[in-house]
């Protein structure tokens, strides 16, 4: 059954890129704030079109 | 504060949009097709490239790769840019994956009608055109993570997580899935073999659902959803905590697919529990994706595009509820070969996948051609029509599922099976099949409702190639003092990338394909190489997907092996090269069916199943009888198969198409005394060998046929 080791060892692999990239993320400041970019990506469309969009709400 | 002035590409989105659209009619449309051929054999035309066993793999691709995967491209295209306040890294390279993904979508249509196929299931397409989907794959990789780099947003939307952890591991295991011997340009077999081959194969499969179906939509749902009920995502922290654990638990449950099958206990037993794990994260998406409606679920009344969420959102959830369950071995016991896996996986396609990207289709083509919806009334038509050819497809198959298993395992109070004959347990459940098929009809009709809407949509808007933008230039942190650590630590994505190439280009060349080779060599002696003839009618086989509907693997139940035989055991396969074990018994196991009928009733049965069981739902083969066989390959077949460690002695080659014709003219003889004249160079003669070979190498006591 080598092949269930070859799986592990990918898929450990991958596991392990992950946790590098999650150790990153924290370190490097992207999870300080849990809240605004929930928010802030509500307004990524350029200020013409936001514009347009007020109006239609209205 | 700098502000850069800059533009989306809107251009790439709309090719992948339109895609989406035209291939998402195709491949539900074939889907159409093979659930009214399943109970009208006639209806493959007597075409041999319209036969259930060669469109049915064109189905799951078609909807797979180029209805989702267009999908994903659309999706993360059009978000991403946004999120990152960026352009697209290259426009050269989003050209090459857009058409290189078209070119390859075609490819594959046109070789699995032609039946050039590996039979592994989602991962059916030959040699070369696996070559072209990890390059084009690279480039969608290298031209998102360039995006993330240059980004103008220094935090990364969870979102984008989504879509990273899609690239790596998709690539990842379509490399490792993918590793084969070819033998000529459109044949070749991979270097795992029996267990092993189908191991890797699940491990594949389950994680392409992870990572092709379940990464990339959630991240597009938290996209698409916040924007479109105009309001952020429930919880955000929840979003990060469950992107975490569901990427790690995720690639270890794909064994739940082999449970009581010939793959030792212990990794079945690591499949279940990962498998339970997964409802913890799954339920951590779906909440946080129901819950952003809370407080705004009077839009949802007068919102098309948030009724198709809900609904997939919902899906979701109870797919991923499902799927622990059916993980358990006693369900699974149940469950698996039966109607009830495909109703597991249209409630995760149909409802999750198909409603996101129609929700967002009809978000998505008014913002880019800046302007309306054409017809909210025809978008909610649309969503009810799908909605309800959902629940007419899953429902019955629920009910066939279930009702078929109970019957294979009825015994009567003497000990004896209650429903020997496969077929009347089949016949049970064609209405069921009939009821599938309208509701897949359905389905259908509600997406070209869609095309219709979208088309008019765009028609009357004004197309935008290029959204001009604005946004301040990311401030870079001036630290220069440890150079080289502070690069790799500021390209943490950059690094992951290259550490994962080299070490698979490595690990591949140098260590895995003598790792296997080795491995592979027999634990059961009086388990045999295939003949030549055999191995050229296993060929046929895999040509014609039989293993679509036939398993090749009787399970370790007092049912299966009174009804087959002698269980499965692992030692058996150890030439199988690929494994043929199958995931659905639409006809009967087929491990065991050597030696059981006589040459004479393959033939006719082949030529029309219903001279010999009357009623039987599988299609005619009469072109296997008219074709002469192709024995240009076989000395390389041998050859490769001995590369892979089957010990076919040296020189052997060379006798093979000898030994072949020996071996077929004996079948045709026999034939011949039964009243049967056929040359013996045709496909037929080849297929009977392979038939007639199957699970005869162990000594056992064959089952009684009844």
């Amino acid at each position: 059954m080598s092949a269930i080791l070859v799986l592990i060892g990918f898929s450990l692999f991958v596991a392990l890129v992950f946790l590098g990239a999650y150790i990153w993320a924290v370190k490097s400041g992207q999870y300080d704030d849990k809240y605004t970019p929930s928010v802030r990506m509500l307004f990524d469309d350029n200020k013409i079109e936001s514009e347009k969009d007020k109006h239609k709400n209205t | 504060m700098n502000v850069e002035k800059f533009s989306y590409d809107n251009q790439i989105v709309k090719l992948f949009t339109i895609a989406t659209v035209i291939w998402g009619i195709v491949g539900m449309t074939v889907g159409v097709l093979i659930a009214f051929q399943i109970y009208l054999p006639w209806l493959n035309f007597d075409l041999q490239y319209t036969t259930f066993g060669r469109i049915r793999p064109l189905h799951t691709n078609a909807v797979i790769f180029a209805f989702v995967g267009n999908g994903i491209f659309a999706g993360v295209y059009y978000s991403l840019q946004r999120l990152t306040k960026s352009r697209m890294f290259s426009d050269l390279l989003s050209k090459i994956n857009f058409w290189g993904w078209q070119l390859m979508i075609v490819a594959v249509a046109v070789t699995y009608v032609l039946g050039i196929t590996t039979s592994k299931e989602y991962a059916e397409a030959e040699w070369p055109i696996d070559i072209m989907i990890a390059i084009i794959w690279v480039a969608f990789g290298i031209n998102m993570i360039g995006t993330i780099l240059k980004r103008r947003e220094k935090h990364m939307y969870v979102a984008i997580w989504f879509y990273i952890a899609t690239f790596i591991t998709v690539a990842v295991l379509h490399i490792v899935n993918s590793i084969e011997i070819p033998v000529s340009l459109t044949k070749s077999y991979p270097i795992y073999a029996g267990v092993q081959d189908a191991l890797v194969q699940w491990w594949y499969g389950h994680n392409a659902v992870a990572f092709f179906l379940t990464t990339p939509y959630l991240g597009l749902m938290y996209y698409y959803l916040p924007k479109a009920v105009n309001r952020p995502i429930y919880s955000y922290r929840l979003s990060i905590l469950h992107f975490w654990s569901l990427i790690f638990i995720y690639i270890w449950a794909g064994p739940h697919h082999l449970l009581y099958s010939a793959l030792p206990d212990w990794a079945q037993s690591l499949g279940t529990v990962f498998s339970l794990m997964l409802i913890a994260p799954s339920w951590g998406g779906m909440l946080n994706g129901l819950l952003t409606i809370r407080g705004a679920w009077d839009r949802v009344r007068d919102n098309p595009v948030l009724k198709f969420y809900v609904v997939a959102i919902t899906a979701y959830g109870m797919a991923t509820f499902e799927g622990p369950m059916l993980s358990l071995k006693n369900v699974n016991a149940l469950a698996h070969f039966t109607d009830w896996i495909p109703a597991h996986v249209h409630v995760g396609t149909l409802g999750w996948n198909g409603l996101l990207t129609f929700g967002m289709l009809y978000w998505l083509v008014p913002k880019i051609w800046n302007t309306n919806l054409f017809s909210k009334k025809l978008a909610t038509a649309h969503f009810w029509i799908a909605t309800l050819g959902l629940v007419v497809w899953v429902v019955p198959m629920y009910w066939a599922g279930l009702t078929q298993s109970l019957m294979w395992k009825e015994f009567t109070p003497l000990g004896i099976l209650q429903y020997p004959n496969f077929l009347e347990t089949v016949l049970q459940i064609v209405p069921m099949y009939v009821i599938r098929s309208i509701g897949g009809s359905l389905y259908l009709v509600g997406a070209i409702v869609m095309v219709y809407n979208l088309f008019k949509t765009a028609q009357q808007g004004s197309f935008v190639a290029n959204e001009a933008a604005e946004a301040p230039a990311l401030i870079k942190e001036n630290n220069d003092k440890f150079n080289s650590h502070r690069w790799l630590e500021k390209r943490p994505i950059q690094f992951a990338l290259l550490a994962t190439v080299a070490i698979l280009i490595g690990g591949i060349v140098e260590f895995i394909p003598t790792f296997l080779i080795k491995s592979n060599i027999p634990t059961i002696e009086s388990v045999k190489p295939y003949s030549p003839l055999e191995l050229e009618g296993r060929d046929i086989y895999i040509r014609e997907s039989c293993n679509s509907c036939h398993s090749q693997m009787v399970r370790p139940f007092r049912s299966e092996t009174e009804r087959y035989g002698e269980y499965s055991k692992a030692g058996e396969f150890v030439y199988d090269h690929p494994h043929l074990w199958g995931s659905k018994r639409t006809g009967p196991d087929l491990h065991r069916v050597g030696g059981k009928f006589s040459n004479m009733w393959h033939y006719l049965h082949m030529q029309n199943p219903r001279q010999m069981s009357p009623g039987s739902i599988m299609p005619s083969y009469p072109w296997l009888l008219e074709q002469k066989l192709n024995t240009e390959l076989t000395l390389n077949k041998i050859n490769v198969m001995r590369m892979l460690g089957v010990p076919y002695a040296d020189g052997y080659e060379n006798q093979a198409v000898a030994d072949l014709q020996v071996q077929a003219e004996g079948i045709a003889d026999d034939l011949l005394n039964s009243g049967i004249v056929v040359e013996s160079d045709k496909e037929i003669v080849a297929l009977i060998a392979y038939l007639q070979r199957l699970g005869t190498d162990i000594k056992v006591k064959p089952a009684e046929n009844k």
